[in-house]
């Protein structure tokens, strides 16, 4: 374990550490902390210039209720689920296989096609724009939940496949050598071998893949329109106006979009932490 | 059927498992990647009918100030980008303790990732608020004068990636806190037993056994530098006049803002996007291929 | 044969009646009025179009503001609308060369609306055609605090003479006298219009803005000599580079600035932090050459059919009916603006019949607003030239070389 467990550590140095923690928190999160003031003051405060002082007036119901009533914020939430955890399911299970794929076969083109992947990874997204819009008006699923979530499931595929192939890759192949020495098939190895040793690969990647899927903002804009498949990420912009910012709105609509994916991240901890074999068994 | 199966499964089960995911990834990914290459010899509107100029947008960003001035401030968002990376690792080292309630704290500390990076860019740029903001106050205390950041030609583009070195220090923070976990502590006890300690501990054991969280850092927070889009964007529109402009907002600007109709020259930055992107990729890969030919 | 012919006939007309009524009743309108006032107005406006024509179902698609300026990219070719809001001027441009919109002169003649409409006709006809119908602008000018006026002994300016001393006495008492957020570039564009309108004209503005002129010219020299003026004698807030239009209204608010070059649309976030009538005055911008007539801005909203419309019949009747004096009477009364309408009647709000008395009076032409007026590179080109100038008046060549270049590669 390291540093040195802080059990291990005289009294003092634990006493620093244990006021350590919550200062370095608020420092931390300042900016978020001036986010949640935001989200409390009324638009005269942003007006007047008054960004970092004491609100003059606290409109925390007020801006919480606003948004949800102002825009269908419960929609949009909704429709960010809808195309999220798809996405999360789709994208981590075709990389498990990918991954697999790349990281335990040896075959001519393997480097070449995990270069592939993680090239067009590195491709600065908006200049696929177009082609992917007309493709997706050609297959019919333009200004669908599942246009989009098909989008990102490829896309994502790139960083996952990244990241699950260097994770099988540091696995302990003896394993696999001595289920195929008892004539296991290749399927086999995969879900009954595998896959069990990827539980907190799949865990991280889930929550990384479901954050950006959930903070996308330009790729709902190309393929959805309307409230009935537009995300979360939309509609915290239609909180501006045309000419006067609602900063004080936008700021509460984005600590209640925040939610989900630090829920998820809190809840995935466990898998994180526990057996945890990168390397660990060599 | 199922003896062809078993013989050769070996060598047809990777053409299995890598259909699916290969084939969604070329049809969205690698075939619009061809298509935009092709559309940057054309001038085009994106609305209406395309016209082929050849070479002609390349030649002209040879002369544009602009892709200049944004090639250069995308150099300086590669360089101190990767200060997230060292940031990231002494906050997980910092968080991996046992006390109660780390779970939470590690929660929060992850919380900068996951709030809109819209909303860091305007926390961030009334941080820096000339008259009203807290930057110019904490100056004041400390005696220097006062400064616009993002209002200054010279300091703008420092500015912006402080912002963004907070949200990717979280990221970075999340996976050295993930690699961490899987450090073998049977090597640990080993060293400690030689009377290793600190930094020697960190260098000598730690370390090379973070590599892979290392690389996966090292990835993500490049690909973040040469993205940086929603916080130019916010903070000062690649201001101030296109002073903090990098290369995927100069392309936005071109093909997709209010004022941006040039699909073809946007499409051109975008290859040369991509370009400078594939020799930090092949520079990677021929050090991965290398380590791993040395396993 | 002629029985066959008959039969014929009647069945290609049911055919094309039945065609027709599919679609008819049905009508699709997007539109990025996403603010409470322009959300209720579009509210009433199509309550009001559906109650006068029962056969028709309206089906409103309401998008945020900004993320409407990518998305009709990209819904004119996919899942187009019947109909669409957008700008006058050469803002439509792009749309109508790439064919995306439908142009309507049908139901200007038909409405009579080349009289009603004439103050805006101009802006929505490009290539002699009409390719839209406008219902509401508003006007530019200085937004004053008038409180600190008084205080400090200042009459209202009407020439640049007295422009100057104001800002003088301004200075002088601590108070900077005009402020600007020019983060997002517009706002300087639009002291840029009214120093060239009033330095040389609304024709030369006009050809300035298509690209017509040279922008190393003597003329454009002479406004950003004005411009220089300006600067020299400190008339803007420091650092204005870094705000936005919004933030800017701060200093304004705290009475720490006196006077805001903007659009009508101040008027409401300045009452909203709490100023009064008997704080707040208008005026129109100062005269700078007696021998100039004196030109305003006046940015136009319009609604457009998209070529690729299902249902244009119906689509028809709603910008018939949206161009009638009493539609646009009821929907700038919500909307706070100005109708277009000659027949309308504006509300009673001070700052709306200011400028409604000085755009009516205009002998002088009304402009769009620069980004609107000049084609979109150019737009972006000058305005980021602008606000360089601003803060570096002493790269002015440099400058004027720049947006010279862009200009010279759009008109070859």
């Amino acid at each position: 374990m390291f540093p040195k467990p802080i059990e291990k550590t005289a009294p003092p140095v634990r006493a620093l550490y244990k006021i350590a923690l919550p200062v370095a928190l608020i420092i931390w999160l300042l900016p978020l902390l001036a986010v949640a003031l935001t989200s409390f003051r009324s638009q005269a405060d942003i007006l007047n210039g008054n960004y970092w002082g004491w609100p003059t007036s606290f409109n925390m119901m007020e801006n919480y209720t606003a948004i949800f009533e102002n825009t269908p914020i419960g929609k949009y939430i909704f429709n960010s689920f809808r195309v999220t955890i798809p996405t999360v399911i789709g994208a981590v299970s075709l990389s498990c296989m990918t991954g697999f794929a790349l990281a335990v076969y040896k075959f001519k083109g393997n480097l070449l096609l995990f270069f592939l992947f993680v090239a067009g990874n590195f491709v600065p997204f908006q200049i696929l724009m177009v082609p992917v819009r007309d493709f997706t008006v050609n297959l019919g699923i333009y200004n669908t939940i599942s246009g989009l979530a098909l989008f990102h499931i490829a896309f994502q595929t790139g960083f996952c496949t990244l990241f699950m192939r260097n994770f099988i890759k540091a696995l302990p192949f003896e394993l696999i050598e001595a289920a195929r020495v008892e004539g296991v098939s290749e399927i086999r190895i995969f879900w009954y071998v595998v896959l069990p040793l990827m539980k907190p690969a799949i865990a991280a990647l889930s929550v990384l893949i479901f954050t950006f899927i959930w903070n996308d903002y330009f790729w709902a804009m190309v393929l959805t329109q309307g409230a009935d498949t537009q995300p979360i990420t939309a509609g915290l912009k239609s909180l501006n106006g045309q000419w006067v910012s609602s900063w004080h709105l936008v700021s509460a609509g984005s600590i209640v979009a925040a939610m989900p994916p630090v829920i998820m991240f809190f809840l995935m901890q466990r898998h994180f932490i526990a057996g945890l074999t990168l390397g660990a068994v060599k | 059927m199922r003896d062809y199966w078993r013989i050769n499964q070996q060598r047809l089960a990777p053409v299995l498992f890598l259909m699916p995911g290969l084939l969604m990834f070329v049809v969205y990914v690698i075939v619009p990647i061809f298509q935009s290459v092709d559309v940057s010899f054309y001038a085009w509107d994106g609305l209406g009918e395309k016209e082929y100029v050849g070479i002609a947008n390349y030649v002209e960003l040879m002369d544009d100030e602009a892709f200049y001035t944004s090639l250069k401030n995308n150099v300086i968002w590669l360089v101190l980008y990767m200060l997230a990376i060292p940031a990231g690792l002494f906050v997980a080292l910092f968080l991996n303790q046992n006390v109660r309630g780390i779970r939470i704290y590690k929660s929060l500390f992850f919380f900068p990732f996951v709030i809109s990076q819209v909303v860091v860019g305007l926390v961030f740029s009334w941080f820096y608020d000339p008259s009203y903001g807290l930057f110019n106050k904490v100056l004041g205390f400390f005696g220097a004068d006062p400064m616009a950041i993002l209002a200054d030609e010279d300091w703008v583009t420092y500015g912006i990636i402080i912002a963004g070195l907070w949200p990717q220090t979280a990221y970075c923070m999340i996976l050295y806190l993930t690699g961490l976990n899987a450090v073998d502590s049977e090597q640990i006890e080993a060293a400690r037993l030689d009377n290793a300690k600190g930094l020697k501990l960190l260098w000598y054991i730690i370390l090379p056994q973070l590599r892979p969280a290392t690389f996966i850092a090292m990835v993500v927070t490049i690909i973040g530098a040469l993205r940086s889009f929603d916080l130019v964007s916010i903070m000062t529109n690649g201001g101030p006049w296109g002073s903090s402009r990098v290369l995927a907002f100069y392309m936005y600007e071109q093909a997709f803002s209010e004022y941006g109709f040039r699909m073809g020259y946007g499409a051109a930055i975008a290859v040369v996007l991509l370009a400078i992107m594939m020799i930090y990729i092949a520079a990677f890969l021929y050090k991965m291929y290398r380590d791993e030919r040395g396993h | 044969m002629l029985h066959n012919k008959k039969t014929l006939a009647a069945l290609f007309t049911a055919a094309s009646m039945m065609s027709v009524s599919a679609f008819s009743g049905e009508l699709v309108i997007n539109t990025d009025t996403s603010d409470p006032a322009p959300k209720a107005a579009f509210e009433t406006l199509i309550a009001g179009f559906e109650a006068e024509n029962p056969d028709v179902n309206v089906t409103w698609n309401l998008f945020d503001h900004e993320g409407y300026k990518t998305s009709i990219r990209n819904f004119l070719t996919a899942d187009a609308p019947d109909l669409a809001n957008w700008y006058a001027g050469n803002r439509m441009l792009p749309y109508v060369n790439a064919g995306l919109f439908e142009p309507v002169d049908d139901v200007w003649a038909a409405n009579g609306l080349n009289e009603s409409l004439s103050s805006a006709a101009a802006s929505m006809t490009i290539d002699d055609k009409k390719w839209g119908v406008p219902y509401t602008y508003y006007n530019w000018g200085v937004y004053y605090r008038k409180d600190i006026f008084e205080q400090n002994n200042i009459a209202v300016p009407t020439d640049w003479a007295a422009f100057m001393a104001a800002g003088e006495t301004l200075n002088a008492a601590g108070i900077t006298p005009i402020t600007i957020g020019t983060k997002y570039l517009w706002t300087a564009a639009g002291v840029f219009d009214y120093l060239n309108l009033r330095t040389n004209g609304y024709d030369f503005h006009m050809a300035l803005t298509k690209g017509e002129v040279s922008w190393t010219d003597d003329r454009v020299k002479a406004t950003m000599a004005h411009w220089k003026e300006l600067l020299d004698a400190d008339f803007f807030i420091e650092n204005h580079a870094a705000y936005s239009w919004q933030e800017a209204l701060a200093p304004m608010i705290q009475g720490k600035a006196a006077m805001y070059v903007m659009g009508n649309f101040a008027v409401a976030p300045l009452r909203d932090a709490g100023l009064t009538d008997d704080q707040l005055g208008f005026f129109q911008f100062p005269m700078i050459d007696a021998g100039v007539p004196m030109a305003e801005e006046a940015p136009t909203d319009t609604m457009h059919i998209p070529a690729n419309a299902k249902n244009k019949v119906d689509a028809k009747r709603f910008l018939a009916y949206l161009a009638r004096a009493d539609v646009q009477s009821e929907m700038n009364a919500t909307l706070g603006q100005l109708p277009i309408n000659s027949g309308s009647t504006v509300s009673d709000d001070k700052f709306l019949q200011a400028g409604y008395e000085m755009l009516s009076t205009t002998d002088g032409g009304i402009a769009q607003f620069f980004d609107r007026d000049a084609p979109a590179e150019i737009a972006s080109a000058g305005m980021e030239g602008f606000q360089e100038f601003m803060v570096k008046p002493e790269r002015l060549e440099t400058i004027l070389k720049r947006i010279e270049k862009v200009r010279a590669r759009v008109y070859k």
